[in-house]
């Protein structure tokens, strides 16, 4: 098992800059994931890693060996591509065998190899299929083995589900990680989808347009964004844009005046007075306040909207609520029934309200 | 029903229109390769006999008028074929791949196609008489190897673009994941790439082969009088010997009748081998 380190990566395509200043480091044995939008420089800075790229600038270490200018066939990186790219002219047991042969490790040792593969991924008995024969869950086990079978340090999967329906989606998610974990192998896991991302990952490196933003678990990037595109990203979330006003006298806490004129209390330690930020306002933040004796214990972050949308999803709703310049999304239970245009007042905890930088 | 009866005559009327298009070409062709009394207003040839066949493969010695034995044209003609097929796919195969896979800078990439176009963007015979002036200087009309210069000419064009587009509908992820599990860029190319562009390249060789078999004006201008390949004896008896034109004709579709059955076979392989994934 491998430690990978990225340092100061670089990597432009023609004008544009698809990597600046890449660096992070890759823990032993754990899941890393890449998170961004599409053009972030998620995929550049995993190609990079896997040799497809040669960066502009900056050095990538495996196992504290720079392997910024080797080729890919020489790093021993196994890799999960986005839409399998098995081999169609192969079967399995001739997709898996390829990086084998090459490494001359003798027949009988490849098909007991191959069989514990199989076995791993849940596709015992599947030698002789072609790729056409099987579905889209199987093939990617079987990218996922091909990657595997040469029993390489670190492995990096190219938004390996993202071709798969919802479903199976969350199916394969559950079997990654119990792989991952049976194994201990690195990965750098590329994805665009947060909810897989927080799943997955040990690690959580954000980026965005190229930069990265913000590394953390995904505890500390969920509850403790850098910043208000962090925010947004990794949950739906709606958001005030404001002035920090004064810092509240309970620690952690302060308290933000809106652009608009409104005042709410939010959470965060770090910041000065006069600070440009952002509320961010989960979905499930707001509580609405039908009883008036409640209003009176709850001194602070009381506001009074409109719902302008409401749509019916089954076991909550989903409510869009216009309060001053903003509208704040909230799911709730079933049992409010607000309708449009309705007046409704409700209250955000300020321990759960998260104030971040705005840039 | 009555729609259906409708259609099925529609479809018969079709079919027959398509055979008849198809095959009556042939036919006549075959009919004339055989007649050998044949005038108006008889519909059908008078006298009946295999004798410009056995004259044209040199089984007979003729006195008739544009007839001579064929035989060593056709050897000919393959043998220039098959060595320009040959030339052709050795440099098409690097150069569309390097087309295709390469990055290779847009305006380079322009000026490569542009320079296998070229040849083909002109009218032919202009571009052939200068080529006979040039070829004149330095002893190359009138020898073989010119005449498989020519054709090269000819044949690159289509070859290199055929198989630019073959290696560019492998998806390149094919090749990478060959190169991560431990292949270098040769054994990637050739134990993933080459064998899922095969029927592309057949195909590709295969149009180069007729393309060469049929070429008729480069050789005219380049090989005349010393190389007589098989469309060039078609050409001088088509104006005095229509039973032996017609021989000469049939002669010249069996290469590509043959190969038509032999790219049906490869692109149905291809099917097979599920090139979609």
């Amino acid at each position: 098992m491998a430690i990978l380190k990225v340092n100061n990566l670089n990597k432009n395509f023609g004008k544009v800059k698809a990597v600046q200043e890449v660096s992070f480091e890759a823990t032993e044995g754990k899941v890393l994931s890449l998170l961004g939008p599409s053009g972030c420089g998620k995929t550049t800075t995993l190609r990079c890693i896997a040799g497809f790229e040669n960066p502009d600038q900056g050095e990538i270490y495996l196992d504290n060996k720079k392997i910024t200018n080797i080729p890919p066939e020489q790093r021993g990186i196994g890799m999960v591509f986005q839409n399998y790219a098995l081999w169609p002219h192969m079967t399995v047991y001739g997709n898996l065998a390829f990086g084998l042969q090459i490494r001359k490790v003798p027949k009988p040792e490849i098909s007991k190899r191959i069989k514990r593969v199989l076995s791993m991924v849940q596709l015992e008995g599947f030698e002789d299929r072609f790729p056409r024969q099987m579905s889209g869950g199987q093939q990617q086990r079987i990218a996922m083995a091909r990657a595997l079978v040469f029993e390489p340090g670190i492995m990096l999967l190219d938004e390996p589900l993202s071709n798969l329906d919802a479903q199976l989606r969350e199916e394969m998610r559950f079997e990654f990680i119990e792989l991952q974990k049976k194994l201990g192998i690195t990965a750098i896991y590329v994805t665009h989808d947060q909810a897989e991302a927080l799943v997955i990952s040990h690690k959580i490196l954000i980026l965005n347009q190229g930069k990265a933003i913000q590394l953390g678990t995904p505890q500390e990037i969920y509850s403790n964004p850098k910043n208000k595109f962090v925010a947004g990203f990794i949950a739906v979330t709606s958001f005030m844009d404001g002035k920090v006003g004064s810092l509240a006298e309970e620690q952690k806490k302060v308290i933000v005046k809106t652009d608009d004129g409104l005042t709410i209390q939010g959470n965060n330690n770090n910041l000065s007075v006069g600070q440009r930020v952002s509320v961010a306002i989960r979905i499930n933040t707001v509580y609405f306040i039908q009883d008036e004796d409640e209003i009176e214990k709850k001194s602070v972050n009381i506001f009074k909207g409109k719902i302008i949308q409401s749509s019916y999803l089954g076991n909550i709703v989903d409510y869009k609520i216009s309060v001053g310049n903003w509208i704040i999304r909230t799911n709730t239970e079933v049992k409010y029934n607000f309708k449009v245009g309705d007046e409704v007042k409700f209250y955000l905890p300020p321990e759960k309200i998260i104030v971040t930088l705005e840039k | 029903m009555q729609k259906s009866v409708f259609r099925k005559t529609i479809e018969i009327i079709m079919f027959i229109m398509f055979i008849f298009f198809l095959f009556a070409p042939l036919l006549s062709l075959g009919i004339w390769s055989v007649a050998l009394r044949w005038y108006w207003p008889h519909t059908f040839p008078i006298e009946i006999g295999f004798d410009y066949w056995f004259q044209a493969l040199g089984i007979t010695k003729s006195l008739t008028l544009g007839a001579v034995n064929v035989v060593p044209a056709f050897w000919l003609s393959l043998g220039i074929a098959i060595v320009v097929v040959i030339i052709t796919m050795t440099i098409a195969i690097p150069a569309g791949y390097a087309l295709a896979k390469l990055r290779i800078p847009t305006f380079l990439k322009g000026l490569i196609l542009i320079l296998f176009l070229m040849p083909r963007a002109f009218p032919q015979q202009p571009v052939f008489l200068n080529l006979m002036l040039m070829f004149n200087k330095i002893g190359l009309t009138g020898t073989v190897l010119g005449v498989i210069l020519v054709h090269l000419v000819v044949g690159l064009v289509y070859a290199v673009w055929i198989t630019a587009s073959t290696f560019r509908s492998i998806p390149p992820e094919l090749e990478e994941a060959a190169r991560s599990v431990g292949a270098s860029r040769l054994k990637a190319f050739f134990k993933i790439t080459l064998p899922l562009s095969a029927p592309g390249l057949i195909a590709s060789a295969v149009f180069v082969f007729l393309t060469s078999m049929d070429e008729f004006t480069g050789t005219f201008f380049i090989g005349l009088p010393f190389v007589t390949t098989l469309p060039m004896t078609l050409y001088s008896a088509s104006g005095s010997n229509i039973q032996f034109a017609s021989v000469i004709a049939i002669l010249l579709l069996i290469p590509s009748i043959l190969f038509m059955i032999l790219i049906q076979k490869f692109l149905k392989a291809e099917h097979i081998g599920g090139m979609g994934g």
